[in-house]
């Protein structure tokens, strides 16, 4: 029976896989069957790869390893499902809205690169909140997803669709992009395990920019070896990203086990201000899952005042690069075109703008232009990137004294369908855990902590800098007590 | 009344091979549209920009070249504007303002003029990415729709703005040819290029508003555009009329300023930092390299061959201002050691031909050596400097050999004294009123040696000819005793 190749873990697929190439076929046949039976349901992706053509990848990339008498790649056959803002040559890529909604990018995203070198198929985009603005994948120009936990509710966002098609059994790993809390927050609602990496650890090249100084791509997964062997292949210097870290990628999976094989005592500190302004639930839930951390580790109580200007800053600053990285849709080289004869550019681009973009959008644009403007970008925008120097000081300081930084990844439990529009705003303030680690580059993770009113909840943690493999190493431990791995929900 | 010209020029660092933020090909002229283009210069989705440091290095060394402050970040902002030529619908630029500078600023360029030495500041130096272009069916007015090429899009661009230092047209152009010579010594552009260098200018009578006037497409076309606007707002300002501040657009065909729509209001182009482009820290080493490979500049050299030559500044200047002439000189002057004549003929006679036959000094077949035959043939008495004069247009068109040409055109120089004294007796003989006044004025005598050499059609040789005339002259003066 192929059914147990849904919730298989990469780590053993690849296994399989290198014992009987043929059972990729299999793997391929049960991942789509499973789409086939849930995906009406969830709506986790916008494009979907027919199967006869993954097939035909498949063989034909077979066909020329074999010709070629090279070796399989180490993760061939391996089926991944892509945020649909990470460029992918010759798959349309919609950033979930109207006006990408037939763009067929000419090139890889480097990411996307490095997964084809080491033989991993995307098989999909997934759904995302339009442009990556909003939390729930509600402002997804072609519709919601749902969470496969609960249909009524969201999956969070803005990497809503990957979060589910893990969650549904509809991928085996994912990639996400994370600029609030959209890698983090997906993976807290749907079970499953999500990395913002230090920024500029991966390559931001081919992402499609929504706050170029926060974005991150990062990996998904239902596992922290999984999650660790995807940071493995995507993370590296990138000449064609200035913003790229000088350094060499690393093993994680081999850093992991390093670690779990040594176990050091780290200092865990818990973030008073996180869990106060939480839901009942989710704090009982989140600190029993940091119990477990701390019956190992030192823990100890840390306090940062501002944290809900972090909120504030963010948005500004998230909003003023969004109004510029926008700017250049206009209809006139790809994307949405409207009729041009007769017309001057200028109502082009109106029209063009007015059509493409969703209200989300349009706002954080409007904002966005707004808090740059002159008279008001020292109110707003500069006031906002004084406080992220203050508020990467004051994590510094932070990080003298602990090794990690626990609290709920979302104060919230998945909102309910809908609630985002009645309510923007609370949904907006549930971001207060996430934005710090993206203000200050840190990297961040969020990991199953449990189960409140049968909804997912996730436990944030967050360390130094290039401090990937602490977190992973964290994230595995708690995973080995509360066994909250490889889970797929009964949709 | 005063005037307060001050400019805004756009050099396009063409010796780079690739653009400003990406690899791709920046030899986009002649080529087909849409050609030199890649994810990156067409503001693809997703995609992100890398400087080209190269083109950093180029900036530096202008900036030095221009002595100018270097500051020791290189920032770029965002301008937004929209507009179709600019994919991203804003330009990588840099931004003088708080929190924001430039790569340079408080530099000056040294300009002679009217016999004197001037110092044109220049304000600062921005490097940015030029946009793509658009082209129009006729005139921008009439046009039934516009097509874009992006070929042009992110190439390299220097934007260099002076003070308004300059006070006349005329102090403008030596201004940009003292520029352009700098840049071409550094190598960095070659303004010959269509479109490498283009120039905006601000215009205003002291204490009147300014004016800018843009789309100047050439630099003669410079002090044209200038003294119409200065003619045009002189006039204002003597009916009493205000000039206000606008920004007109130079038609070249026309010959005159017309008003762009008048903004309404200061446009708001939302500067701040390139989040896609860290700031990259210029180190005094960078500084030291690039300084210690710049090559020989425009004042450097006017200095050296003042010095070295014994010229004037005034001569100094002008074989140095057109780079190739200066290397010429230099050329000859190492087998010809009157450096003053062979200044003076080639920066009159054979500049002018040059010129007038607007010949590319790259292209020019003539060789030092040839001017310095001719020279010589002048200094032994065998030309005439009239002789002179008429052969080289056509030495230059054709680098013919001398003695031969000289063979079969006849251009020797009579000297042969009775040839001469024939001559002269026929001119006595037809300009007696001329023969009285030479006998009481002895400065008179030109006359006659004007009408000698008129009939020898310049050959005589003049010494010879005056020598002759003055003895006839003493013989008559005694004869008549």
């Amino acid at each position: 029976m192929s059914y147990r190749y849904i919730s298989m873990p990469v780590y053993r697929l690849i296994e399989e896989f290198s014992s009987d190439v043929n059972k990729i076929f299999e793997y391929i046949d049960a991942i789509y069957d499973r789409i086939e039976r849930v995906e009406n349901k969830i709506k986790a992706f916008i494009t979907i790869i027919p199967r006869e053509y993954m097939y035909n990848n498949v063989e034909a990339l077979l066909k020329k390893i074999k010709s070629s008498g090279s070796a399989i790649p180490k993760l061939f056959g391996v089926m991944i499902g892509v945020k649909d803002n990470i460029t992918t040559m010759g798959i349309r890529t919609t950033c979930g809205s109207k006006i990408l909604e037939n763009y067929i990018p000419p090139y890889d995203a480097t990411v996307i690169v490095k997964l084809k070198n080491v033989g991993v198929f995307i098989h999909g985009k997934t759904n995302m909140d339009e442009f990556a603005m909003g939390s729930t994948t509600e402002t997804s120009a072609f519709y919601p997803t749902r969470n496969p936990w609960d249909l009524n509710r969201s999956p969070g966002g803005s990497s809503g669709g990957s979060g589910a098609a893990l969650a549904a059994g509809e991928a085996s790993i994912a990639l996400g992009s994370d600029t609030g809390g959209s890698i983090r927050n997906p993976a807290a609602y749907t079970m499953v395990y999500g990395l913002k990496p230090t920024y500029g650890l991966v390559s931001r090249f081919g992402l499609i920019a929504y706050a170029s100084s926060m974005d991150q791509i990062g990996p998904m997964a239902r596992n922290t070896t999984d999650l660790a062997l995807l940071l493995s292949v995507i993370s590296g210097n990138d000449p064609k990203d200035s913003t790229s870290l000088p350094i060499e990628s690393i093993d994680y999976v081999k850093a992991l086990d390093d670690y779990m094989y040594k176990e050091p005592r780290l200092r865990i500190g818990i973030f008073k201000e996180l869990f106060e302004g939480s839901d009942d639930c989710v704090k009982k839930t989140v600190y029993n899952s940091v119990d477990k951390l701390c019956s190992y580790h030192d823990c100890i109580e840390i306090s940062m005042p501002y944290t809900k200007e972090a909120v504030a800053a963010y948005y500004i600053i998230a909003m003023a690069e969004a109004s510029s990285n926008l700017a250049r849709f206009d209809g006139i080289r790809y994307g949405l075109k409207t009729h041009i004869d007769g017309r001057n550019w200028v109502d082009v681009y109106t029209e063009v703008r007015t059509k493409g973009f969703g209200y989300e959008v349009k706002k954080r644009i409007a904002l966005g232009a707004y808090v740059l403007s002159m008279g008001y970008r020292d109110m707003y925008y500069i006031r906002a990137l004084r406080f992220r120097r203050m508020l990467r000081e004051k994590l510094g300081d932070v990080f003298n004294n602990v090794d990690a930084v626990a609290s709920p990844t979302m104060p919230i439990p998945p909102p309910r369908l809908g609630e985002f529009f009645e309510d923007p705003l609370k949904i907006y303030l549930a971001d207060i855990s996430t934005v710090i680690a993206n203000l200050s580059g840190y990297p961040a993770i969020s990991i199953p902590a449990g189960f409140c009113n049968n909804l997912p909840v996730g436990l944030q943690l967050m360390s130094k800098p290039l401090s990937e493999s602490i977190l992973l190493y964290l994230s595995a431990q708690l995973e080995d007590r509360t066994k909250l791995r490889d889970i797929i929900a009964e949709v | 009344m005063k005037i307060l010209i001050g400019l805004e020029i756009h050099v396009q660092l063409t010796a780079l091979a690739s653009k400003l933020f990406c690899s791709t090909d920046s030899s986009y002229r002649e080529r087909n549209p849409n050609i030199c283009v890649c994810p990156v210069c067409l503001g693809l989705p997703g995609s992100l920009p890398v400087v080209n440091r190269k083109a950093i290095e180029y900036a530096i060394a202008v900036a030095k070249a221009l002595n100018c402050e270097i500051n020791d970040k290189v920032i770029f902002v965002r301008k937004h504007y929209f507009y179709p030529d600019l994919p991203k619908n804003y330009q990588i630029s840099q931004y003088d303002g708080p929190g924001f500078t430039p790569i340079a600023r408080n530099g000056y360029i040294k300009i002679f003029i009217d016999g004197k030495s001037k110092n044109i500041r220049i304000r600062r130096i921005n490097v940015e990415e030029d946009p793509g272009k658009i082209y129009y069916i006729g005139g921008i007015e009439e046009t039934p729709y516009s097509l874009i090429d992006y070929n042009r899009s992110g190439i390299a661009l220097l934007e260099i703005v002076t003070e308004p230092d300059m006070g006349s047209p005329k102090e403008a152009r030596i201004f940009l040819d003292k520029l352009i010579a700098i840049l071409e010594y550094l190598g960095v552009v070659d303004t010959n290029l269509e479109g490498s260098f283009r120039v905006d200018a601000n215009i205003s009578i002291e204490g009147y508003g300014r004016v800018e006037v843009k789309n100047i497409g050439s630099i003669k076309d410079v002090e044209k555009a200038l003294t119409y606007e200065i003619i045009r707002q002189k006039r204002i300002v003597e009916q009493g009329g205000v000039i206000s501040r606008e920004t007109r657009h130079w038609d070249e065909r026309k010959g005159v300023t017309v008003p762009l729509r008048a903004k309404e209001f200061e446009e708001d182009y939302r500067y701040f930092p390139d989040p896609d482009l860290p700031p990259i820290k210029i180190s005094s080493d960078m500084i030291n390299k690039v300084i210690s490979a710049l090559p020989e500049l425009p004042d450097q050299r006017i200095e050296r061959i003042i010095k070295q030559y014994n010229l004037d500044e005034y001569r100094a200047t002008i074989l140095v201002l057109n780079k190739w002439l200066a290397d010429f000189f230099e050329e000859g002057a190492k087998i010809y050691s009157n450096y003053k004549k062979l200044a003076d003929i080639l920066i009159t006679d054979f500049l002018r031909w040059v010129k007038e036959f607007s010949i590319d000094p790259k292209r020019l077949s003539i060789k030092p050596h040839t001017i310095v035959k001719l020279l010589e043939l002048l200094d032994k008495g065998v030309l005439s400097i009239k002789m002179v004069k008429e052969l080289m247009p056509r030495i230059i068109k054709g680098d013919v050999d001398i003695d031969e040409y000289i063979k079969l055109k006849g251009y020797t120089k009579i000297d042969d004294e009775t040839y001469i004294e024939n001559i002269v007796l026929e001119v006595f003989k037809e300009n007696p009123k001329a023969v009285e006044d030479a006998l009481k004025d002895p400065k008179a005598i030109n006359f006659l040696i004007g009408a000698v050499m008129k009939k020898t059609e310049g050959r005589a040789d003049p010494k010879k000819t005056k020598d002759i005339i003055a003895n006839m002259l003493r013989n008559i003066k005694d004869s008549n005793r």
